[in-house]
């Protein structure tokens, strides 16, 4: 007789069967996963960091740039016969969907948050909620709710043949790593240094710290704090443009509901490494990203988001500070 | 831009503070500065008592089966009380203990689950609505209890994050976990359970739609009532003290954990409960009713009205459902959408003061659109101007909407185009001050009707739920308090 409910003794099975070189592929799905939810869970780090506010539409800003990097993809003569070579055109799509995105972030924070600065706490939560309702159904108005795809596996290859992106880069056990996969976690990589030594050498970092750190003494120092406010937004957009345009090069397709629970997986991953936190977004991040990878191949995908969502409630529940962050104390 | 122009280092003034006796000297000057016939109904409805109050508004309610057929008493009647006794509830947890439960929707779902359970063919088991109903209300306030737990130690957004991966959870459940259980998915997966059993209530079957809105209507005078004695009561006070300060509120001794434990469960009592109704009266239910659209649409309402203000969640309820029926696809009265759309905008640009700037900005529209149709019409291809309005009630009305309104034919991208100019152009028109704001108004008006002809009135399902997000950004940036709240004044 089949048990009703989730079996032990079936998930066991699964590994065994999936042996080293499944528990390989899982793990690097799982990176690969995590660093999109690393970038998009900076953004949230950032921001809350910033505001103390939890930005629900940040996952819509990157569905967005999902669609913007489309959109170039589109007009250079689409996904299967692109005017120009492979290595502009991906570089292209991820300039201009960085650029999109993050000016779409600071129009949101002009319009919806900038306004609410003073009021009480659940003003701008609700005015993130609408916000985020407004972009989705906004974009399923425009799409006609279709799914539009970069046709990933033909992308680069002429004539629909396929494409570079997924041809092998070296091999692990005997299971591939693919060029795209390699490129995504470069790049998420990359742009986290950037942003690293941008909070911790720059001027604009120091004063994004002291902002966070406190707002109004920051602003009593001399630092236009509006202004190191549209930055963080803009920093936070531009990242999660960037993880928009790795996720349509890797699985391949982009659609409006896409941004919701990719955002709130993401800002678990903030909250898992500490809110607040940039290192700890990323391993946050990365942390999410495997663990999902693994209950979709050990637990399957009809039992995986309710485990992974088990998981965060408990891991808030016991510990709200995350991996890194200090214990925070309730001021008076 | 002149925000931008601002001296850096000088931070901005916060909101005026006031003291106590301050605040309570003024309370006549406050009443005495609201004019006008919306200040006076307003008015008149404050010094009503709360009983005078609900007795109004069910004989108003009583009185609809008599003047409406089936099908509107089913859409506008039904609908509309069992969103406000949705709304009431979580009210109680977002406006009288301010907690941010963004977990609603799913109590609302596990009730009708419930019901669905017990008491229809998926598993034989028939059993009354005055044994299902409280057993729905009793599962879904362990639910709430369970949920209420994890708020003694989360606060704020960490609350409303775990809340909201609780609905997520749910819908997840019910939708692609459906485990099963003897012989037969718990849930039904995406299908739902169907075939459920009409309200039985010791042996008397409600099967028309009159008798489920009386009994709606006892429901909702029954809800209505409790909460209200419940939010004058000490319990209610000490909501209040809870959700201004927390911190405070426990230094006086109250017991705050205990508090929001019972917000959250008698939030999710009435949400089981509505869910119990909403599930025996639809004759089914599916997981795609308790998503985060439906848990939107509900904080619309209590927004809109006023948080912790049971007068303005009634409201809320008529203003949102009512519309909401307006705009559904298979609405009897699409011509009706259009009239309230123009007219909510109007009625926008009406409030402007002083009386002759609405005037301009009428005027103004009325003859930019045409000077640009003209245009149009003379220097494009006729495609630009060929097409017709949808839903407008008559061939010569459409007629005449898209003699004032561009409404090409082909040109996929102008909708695309002309939405996201919209938008731009409401985000920039902020930047505007003073007449320039208003000169800016006439072109964005114009796009406006553009953009509802091309893109929103030939898909109004997508529109109410656009409407409804732009709704509660608007809302919070104008009028946080919601229509008929009370505004929040820091009382040091």
């Amino acid at each position: 007789m089949r048990l009703p409910l989730l079996s032990i003794h079936d998930i066991y099975v699964t590994i065994r069967e999936l042996g080293w070189g499944g528990a390989f592929e899982l793990l690097r799905n799982g990176i690969v996963l995590g660093s999109l939810y690393a970038l998009i869970a900076l953004g949230y780090t950032m921001v809350y960091g910033i505001l103390k506010l939890l930005n629900f539409a940040h996952g819509d800003v990157y569905m967005i740039g999902a669609f913007i990097g489309y959109g170039v993809l589109a007009a250079l003569g689409g996904p299967l016969n692109p005017d120009i070579g492979l290595a502009p055109l991906i570089i292209l799509m991820f300039v201009v969907a960085m650029v999109g995105a993050g000016g779409l972030g600071v129009a949101v924070e002009r319009f919806a948050y900038k306004p609410l600065r003073n009021a009480p706490r659940i003003a701008p939560l609700i005015s993130a909620l609408g916000v985020a309702f407004f972009l989705e159904n906004s974009v399923q108005l425009l799409t006609n709710g279709t799914r539009y795809s970069y046709n990933a596996f033909e992308l680069g290859g002429k004539n629909g043949n396929l494409g570079p992106l997924f041809s092998p880069v070296f091999h692990v056990l005997a299971r591939p790593v693919s060029v795209v996969q390699v490129l995504i976690v470069s790049t998420a990589l990359a742009l986290m240094l950037a942003l690293t030594l941008l909070v911790s050498r720059t001027r604009l970092g120091k004063a994004m710290r002291a902002t966070a750190f406190d707002r109004e003494a920051a602003s009593m120092m001399g630092i236009d704090t509006d202004r190191v406010i549209t930055s963080t937004f803009f920093i936070a957009s531009v990242l999660a443009g960037a993880a928009g345009v790795m996720f349509g090069l890797y699985i391949g397709e982009t659609y409006y509901f896409m941004g919701f629970l990719a955002g709130l997986k993401a800002f678990t991953a903030a909250v898992v490494g500490g809110i607040g936190s940039i290192p700890g977004a990323m391993v946050g991040g990365l942390l999410i990203g495997v663990v999902e990878s693994f209950a979709i191949g050990y637990v399957g995908g009809q039992w995986s988001d309710i485990v992974i969502f088990g998981i965060l409630i408990l891991f808030m529940l016991l510990r709200p500070n995350g991996l890194f962050g200090s214990r925070a104390i309730q001021k008076v | 831009m002149s925000e931008f122009s601002q001296t850096p280092g000088i931070p901005e003034a916060p909101e005026a503070r006031i003291g106590v006796d301050e605040w309570v000297e003024q309370a006549d000057e406050r009443r005495a500065r609201a004019r006008g016939p919306l200040a006076l109904a307003a008015r008149g409805v404050e010094r009503m008592p709360p009983s005078v109050r609900l007795l109004v508004f069910l004989a108003v309610a009583s009185s609809l089966p008599f003047w409406l057929n089936e099908g509107d008493l089913f859409s506008y009647g039904l609908f509309t009380l069992l969103y406000a006794t949705l709304a009431l509830g979580l009210n109680v947890v977002v406006g009288f203990a301010g907690l941010l439960d963004l977990g609603y929707v799913a109590f609302y779902g596990i009730g009708a689950y419930t019901y669905a359970l017990l008491s229809s063919d998926h598993y034989g088991i028939h059993w009354p609505a005055e044994v299902t109903i409280p057993i729905a209300m009793a599962v879904t306030a362990l639910f709430g209890l369970g949920l209420g737990l994890t708020s003694r130690r989360l606060l704020g957004d960490y609350l409303a994050i775990v809340t909201l991966f609780f609905a997520q959870a749910f819908v997840a459940f019910t939708n692609t976990a459906n485990p099963t259980i003897a012989g037969k998915g718990l849930t039904g997966g995406s299908n739902g359970i169907g075939n459920l059993d009409p309200l039985t209530f010791f042996g008397y079957q409600l099967t028309t739609t009159k008798q489920e809105y009386f009994f709606l209507v006892l429901v909702f005078a029954l809800a209505a009532t409790g909460l209200y004695f419940i939010n004058q009561s000490r319990t209610g006070r000490a909501w209040r003290a809870l959700r201004e300060d927390p911190l405070a509120a426990e230094v006086m001794s109250i017991p705050v954990n205990r508090l929001k434990i019972l917000a959250f469960m008698m939030g999710a009592a009435t949400a089981g409960l509505c869910g119990a109704i909403f599930a025996a009266i639809e004759q089914a239910t599916v997981s795609g009713n308790f998503t985060v659209s439906v848990l939107i649409t509900i904080y619309a309402i209590v927004i809109l009205g006023g948080l912790g203000s049971i007068a303005g969640v009634v409201l809320g309820a008529v203003v949102i459902n009512v519309t909401f029926q307006f705009l559904a696809p298979q609405s009897d009265h699409p011509e009706i959408k259009r009239w309230l759309f123009y007219g909510t905008i109007l009625l926008l640009v009406a409030m402007m003061r002083p009386w002759f700037r609405p005037l301009i900005v009428i005027a103004g529209t009325v003859a930019f659109g045409f000077a640009t149709h003209a245009i149009v019409a003379a220097a494009a291809p006729a495609s630009w101007t060929a097409g017709h309005a949808v839903d407008a009630g008559s061939p010569s009305r459409a007629k005449a909407i898209a003699d004032w309104v561009i409404i090409p034919v082909g040109h996929p991208g102008f909708r695309t185009y002309t939405y996201i100019g919209l938008v731009a152009a409401i985000v920039g028109l902020r930047a505007l001050k003073g007449w320039w704001r208003t000169v800016g108004l006439i072109p964005v008006l114009y796009l406006t009707a553009i953009v509802w002809e091309n893109a929103l009135a030939p898909n109004p399902a997508v529109t109410a739920l656009i409407l409804f997000g732009a709704m509660l950004v608007a809302l919070m940036t104008v009028r946080p308090q919601g229509l008929l709240g009370t505004a929040r004044v820091e009382i040091v």
